[in-house]
């Protein structure tokens, strides 16, 4: 089959691979009608992720038609058109039994402090991902869910990750009616994350970045204020100025590892490899967050320390809430929303770009070249 | 207001947040969000019909975390472990916890060598690798490379111009590997 593999930081080629073989009688084979990059890809792509080997095929956001199911799989059957959560998870774990999907303790062998996820290093468990022909689904009885009749394909993409996600991040915000709310990040998930505030009850929203075309959809797709980090000497100072000095009462970290704005954070982060993160936009959340706030940390950061700036977030009494998103515990009430004709994530794709193509997707994605949001990879036997 | 116990009112009241923004507030209820509570007993919930999942097989020694009593019943077997990068890894694995941060350097020093051996072994197979092609970085010239950077006030800047170090990097050390071991070969003939 034909598959994306990692050739080391910043190399990606398509490749003829092995096909997926069952290996768990609860495994299924999932042939990829289309498939996302994620921010979250970029990271393992700049070669920031520990243990992300050449060989690897990325991609943990995907659907696709089950093509073999194993012995003990009873909830799917071939040819059912699936959309698959980006946690690999058990169902059955004492963290599963919990909720907890995103932090499942039986399937990532490498490490306790993550859960499994498809395509995202062996740090995270050493599964191939879906920007391929196929993929190997374990746990087909617990992650995959038939796509609704009604439902559009690429909602159904999003909802694998991105719209799941941002919408979670909003929900660790602990948002109450009338709340300020600040998004670091007009990528994928702070956009979906600005739209789900408005349904928890924000009473402002108000979103960051330095890309202007997408702050620009910041204001059209998710009603948001934007600005433009780039354009004020210290973005904490214009915050708390537009907030009467108050701060905001939740701040939504939606960047992550890989955030810009502060040189050394970027050299000792992203091109050195020293830190699990370049924190400037999780500092910026802390330091703009009132004192008593809430900073929800949906960006996601590597397991190596990161200079966070703790003390200020100690001394002004914040709650720091965060995790990989548990998927499927969002779908139910996100699919209602779909219907309702309050969320339509879609609308954020910008890019569709064969599989053989992908390293240009890569790159363009990586550069935000070309006005891209959100890209789609659509395999050739799609 | 803040210096006094008032919150700073809001422009928008309820409805006109209503009439602007579709869906404002179907989420209003805290208790009532998918998420909360945040640890929710549903075993039965998830389609696990097991107590305890069947173990994949473990065709070859996996490594794995030492916080972990046992290796976990299902797996990821993509890229085994080989060659020097592997002989790291597996130590990393072996020696250091994840609390450790040797354990992470390890794994990272591991994966820029298993890039110079994987860039080394592909110049002996028929598809040896490309940078051009495997970067991407022809789309610079069809998807607006400088018109999406310059003009514009992107923060990226300052920093964009290391990538093509961070690129080419194991390349140089790979070539310079090469030479030193051709000038050793051809001083020990002379
Ligand atoms: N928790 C989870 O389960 C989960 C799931 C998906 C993605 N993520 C993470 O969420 C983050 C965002 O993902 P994405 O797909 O939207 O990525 P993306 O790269 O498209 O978006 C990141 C955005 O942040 C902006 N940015 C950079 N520095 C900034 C700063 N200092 N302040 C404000 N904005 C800044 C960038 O310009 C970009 O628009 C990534 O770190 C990703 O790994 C986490
Ligand atoms: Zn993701
Ligand atoms: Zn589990």
């Amino acid at each position: 089959m034909r598959a994306m593999v990692y050739r080391g930081p910043y190399k990606v080629r398509v490749e003829e691979k092995d096909m997926p073989v069952i290996e768990h009688p609860n495994d299924a084979i999932v042939r990829v009608t289309r498939a996302a990059i994620c921010g979250s890809d970029l990271h393992l792509y700049h070669g920031m992720m520990p243990d992300t080997r050449v060989g690897m095929t990325f991609g943990h956001e995907f659907i696709g038609v089950v093509e073999e199911v194993g012995p003990s799989v009873q909830n799917l059957s071939r040819g059912d058109r699936v959309m698959v959560p980006f946690n690999v998870y058990c169902g059955s774990c004492y963290f599963c039994a919990r909720g907890l999907y995103s932090n499942c303790h039986n399937v990532n062998p490498n490490a306790t402090a993550v859960g499994g996820i498809y395509g995202y290093s062996h740090t995270c468990g050493g599964y191939d991902g879906g920007q391929a022909e196929f993929v190997r689904v374990p746990f087909a009885d617990v992650g995959p869910s038939v796509i609704p009749d009604w439902m559009d394909e690429e909602d159904a993409l999003l909802l694998t990750d991105a719209l799941a996600t941002g919408y979670f991040g909003a929900q660790l915000g602990d948002i109450a009616e009338g709340d300020t709310v600040v998004v670091f990040g007009a990528g994928p998930v702070g956009l979906f994350s600005a739209k789900s505030a408005w349904l928890m009850g924000a009473g402002r929203v108000i979103v960051i970045d330095h890309l202007d075309y997408r702050l620009e959809k910041a204001r059209i797709f998710a009603n948001a204020e934007t600005y433009n980090f780039a354009e004020y000497h210290d973005i904490v100072v214009h915050l708390k100025r537009i907030t009467d000095f108050l701060g905001a009462d939740v701040v939504i970290d939606a960047v992550g590892a890989e955030a810009d704005g502060n040189f050394t954070q970027q050299l000792t982060a992203t091109k050195l490899k020293l830190q699990g993160g370049s924190p400037t936009a999780l500092n910026w959340a802390i330091d703009s967050a009132r004192k008593g706030g809430t900073v929800s940390v949906v960006g996601a950061y590597g397991p190596i320390f990161s200079a966070v700036k703790f003390g200020d977030a100690f001394n002004k009494g914040l709650t720091l809430r965060m995790n990989q998103c548990p998927v499927k515990r969002q779908w139910p009430r996100l699919f209602e929303h779909i219907q309702n004709g309050y969320l339509k994530p879609s609308d954020i794709v910008t890019h569709r770009i064969p599989l053989e193509h992908i390293a240009e997707g890569y790159h363009i994605f990586s550069a935000k070249l070309d006005d891209c949001i959100k890209t789609v990879i659509v395999p050739s036997a799609a | 207001m803040t210096y006094t116990a008032d919150k700073p009112p809001h422009t928008e009241t309820r409805e006109e947040l209503q009439r602007r923004i579709p869906g404002w507030g179907a989420d209003l209820d805290p208790r009532d969000r998918p998420s909360v509570p945040r640890e929710r007993h549903d075993t039965g919930a998830t389609g696990a019909h097991w107590d305890f999942p069947e173990r994949q097989e473990e065709k070859r020694p996996r490594e794995r975390s030492v916080e972990h009593r046992t290796l976990t019943p299902v797996f990821g077997t993509v890229a085994p472990t080989h060659g020097l990068s592997g002989v790291i890894r597996r130590y990393a694995y072996r020696k250091y916890s994840e609390a450790r941060a040797a354990h992470w350097l390890l794994l990272v020093a591991a994966d820029r060598v298993d890039a110079v051996e994987s860039h080394l072994r592909s110049f002996a197979t028929t598809r040896p690798d490309n940078p051009i092609t495997e970067t991407g970085v022809l789309s610079e010239f069809t998807r607006h490379g400088i018109s999406s950077r310059f003009g514009r006030k992107r923060a990226d800047l300052n920093h964009i111009w290391i990538d093509p170090i961070v690129v080419a990097g194991p390349w140089l050390l790979a070539g310079g590997v090469l030479y030193s071991a051709v000038r050793a070969v051809t001083k020990r003939r002379s």
